[in-house]
């Protein structure tokens, strides 16, 4: 309760933010609105208003602002109506059986998750072998590793067009690949950098008595090494799951998909459709705390299957 | 050169690089530069005898050597680009972003409440796909650079915040009391004591801003640019196949994020110095 407390006083002011955001952001189109419909604004058309600043304009037309509340296409959205449009797109058409419409964001979240899974698993297997590599072998380590670190500065969405254009040359007719791809790029890193600091946790007397017992490379590495790094593994994988599903996005946004929740904000963007955008957006916030908090449960269940108390 | 003839200088290099690995010179500094110049020259060869002996369209992947001629033909197409995207958009809303998430954490470190508050919507935000709100932001600040720089500014606030606040939390109860007993006031223990231990966390949180204002800057031209910029030329040159044009300017992006990233640790090194990770 103690937690809980502070965060939702934050939330409910970055809400009340918003809603005190919402009138300057849309009084210049509620006022066009507005004159459209008959009604009498100070000053008139609205090539003259676009010269008089946003305050003004409220100050003078205090009777529309509510307008602003209620655009069906507006700069920025309420709180209330980014709801409803995600309730509609989501909710709702599951209620009627149509759950994996096209317009349905149900349909096109299941898309950038199986990407975003695909990519996941690619990314944390890539991850873990190059730990495992980087940890028994020093040519690795020494001539891998600077790369693997370069890799992560180089913006990747330079590269998302070219391995689209790539796979589609090849002849891979799967939008799925490329996104996953995309995707493994921006989870392998953090998944590669935790490995190798979970599987060299292990200290000096751990392997020594491991070597006392007669182990093997391979015995102290399963019983020993491996164990010892699950912890570092769950909280790498938890922000390459977050990074995975902003690779599969990123991959969805700027290629012309047609499906995935990317594709819903690109298509949102190109037919001015706000409300499309923000509805797409809170879908992705929703996905990605709900995948974090997934491999959160998955570690508590693991740590404790293991012995340790939390 | 054929194919044969780079596989056998790939493990060539390889086992040069494995004999340096294992002499005693490995921990000498050369050494340590040369290993992982002399893989990434050895993976360029194999790309460029792959892409020769094979008769690779030039429209698919274009040879090392192709892109190289290019860069050299397009410097200022690629230079006046750099200028659109990097200077004004990525780096004009790098220093807001960066500074106005630090002031904030500052401010907020006062109150337990708000930072309590505050900490864990950060952190939430951070690993939220953020980009997609480039085409919202925009449509609100215009095709020019400005909407970039807002892109960035929101991409990397939350991350800053977040590791500024678990900085300024890094000083131990004894520092401070020890602060205290010297008479220093908020100011003098916030500039003499929390800062410099807050640093190591700063900087990271500056380093995964660097990447992500690119990164920021970069997708934010792909929903509407004037006509120049890294983002605009990639996806027009994607489109009318100028691939060896893409693939310099997705050399630029890179030279251009290792720089940053290379500059940031650069400073780190020297501002923080006496923290055990700097220590040789």
């Amino acid at each position: 309760m103690t937690r809980l407390l502070p965060v939702l006083t934050v939330l409910l002011a970055i809400v009340a933010l918003w809603y005190a955001a919402v009138a300057p952001m849309n009084i210049r189109q509620a006022l066009d609105m507005a004159e459209r419909g008959g009604a009498v604004v100070v000053p008139e058309g609205s090539r003259v208003r676009s010269e008089t600043s946003v305050w003004t304009l409220m100050a003078q037309n205090t009777g529309e602002i509510a307008r602003g509340y209620a655009l069906d296409r507006p700069r920025l959205p309420t709180p209330v109506q980014v709801g409803a449009e995600l309730w509609k797109t989501t909710g709702e058409m599951a209620l009627r059986g149509r759950a994996f419409s096209t317009r349905s964001l149900i349909y096109h979240g299941w898309i950038t998750l199986q990407s975003t899974l695909f990519g996941f698993a690619l990314g944390t297997a890539i991850g873990i072998l190059g730990a495992v590599g980087i940890v028994y072998s020093r040519t690795m380590e020494m001539s891998v590793m600077p790369w693997a670190i370069i890799s992560q500065t180089v913006p990747i969405v330079a590269l998302a067009p070219m391995i689209i254009v790539l796979s589609s040359q090849l002849g891979i007719e799967e939008r799925a690949v490329p996104k996953a791809i995309i995707s493994a790029y921006l989870c392998f890193f953090p998944v590669l950098v935790g490995m190798v600091k979970g599987l060299r946790s292990p200290s000096r007397e751990q392997l020594d008595l491991l070597r006392t017992y007669n182990a093997g490379g391979f015995a102290s590495f399963l019983k020993l090494r491996l164990p010892a790094s699950v912890p570092y593994l769950f909280t790498s994988l938890k922000i390459g799951v977050a990074a995975a599903l902003v690779g599969t996005i990123v991959g969805e946004l700027p290629t012309g998909a047609i499906s995935g929740l990317g594709a819903r904000i690109l298509i949102g963007d190109q037919f001015g459709t706000p409300l499309a955008i923000w509805a797409a957006l809170f879908a992705a916030a929703i996905l990605a705390g709900a995948l974090v908090t997934l491999i959160g449960w998955l570690q508590g269940l693991a740590m404790r299957r293991m012995g340790v108390r939390a | 050169m054929s194919m044969t003839t780079a596989i056998v200088f790939w493990l060539l290099a390889w086992g040069m690089n494995m004999q340096l690995a294992r002499s005693g010179w490995r921990d000498h500094r050369l050494v340590r530069i040369f290993v992982p110049v002399l893989f990434g020259v050895s993976l360029l060869v194999l790309w460029e005898a792959a892409v020769k002996s094979f008769n690779v369209s030039p429209v698919i992947l274009p040879a090392p050597t192709d892109i190289a001629t290019r860069f050299m033909a397009e410097t200022a197409t690629l230079w006046e680009d750099f200028v659109q995207t990097v200077l004004k958009g990525a780096l004009s809303g790098y220093l807001i972003g960066c500074s106005a998430a630090f002031l904030t954490a500052i401010a907020i470190d006062r109150s337990r409440f708000l930072t309590a508050g505050l900490l864990p919507i950060g952190n939430f935000v951070a690993a939220l796909p953020i980009i997609g709100i480039a085409p919202i932001l925009v449509s609100w600040f215009g095709f020019d650079w400005q909407s970039k720089a807002a892109v960035v500014v929101v991409m990397v606030f939350f991350p800053m915040l977040v590791n500024t606040v678990q900085g300024l939390a890094e000083a131990s109860a004894m520092q401070k009391d020890l602060m205290r007993t010297y008479a220093a006031g908020y100011f003098q223990t916030l500039l003499k004591l929390r800062l410099p231990a807050a640093m190591p966390f700063i900087f990271n949180g500056l380093k995964i801003a660097t990447t992500l204002a690119l990164i920021g800057a970069i997708v934010a031209e792909y929903f509407g640019s004037p006509t120049r910029g890294m983002g605009f030329r990639i996806s027009t040159g994607v489109g009318s196949l100028s691939i060896d044009l893409v693939w310099a300017e997705i050399a630029v992006a890179a030279l251009t994020g290792s720089a940053a990233y290379g500059l940031v640790a650069f400073f780190e090194k020297r501002l923080t110095f006496w923290h055990p990770s700097q220590r040789q």
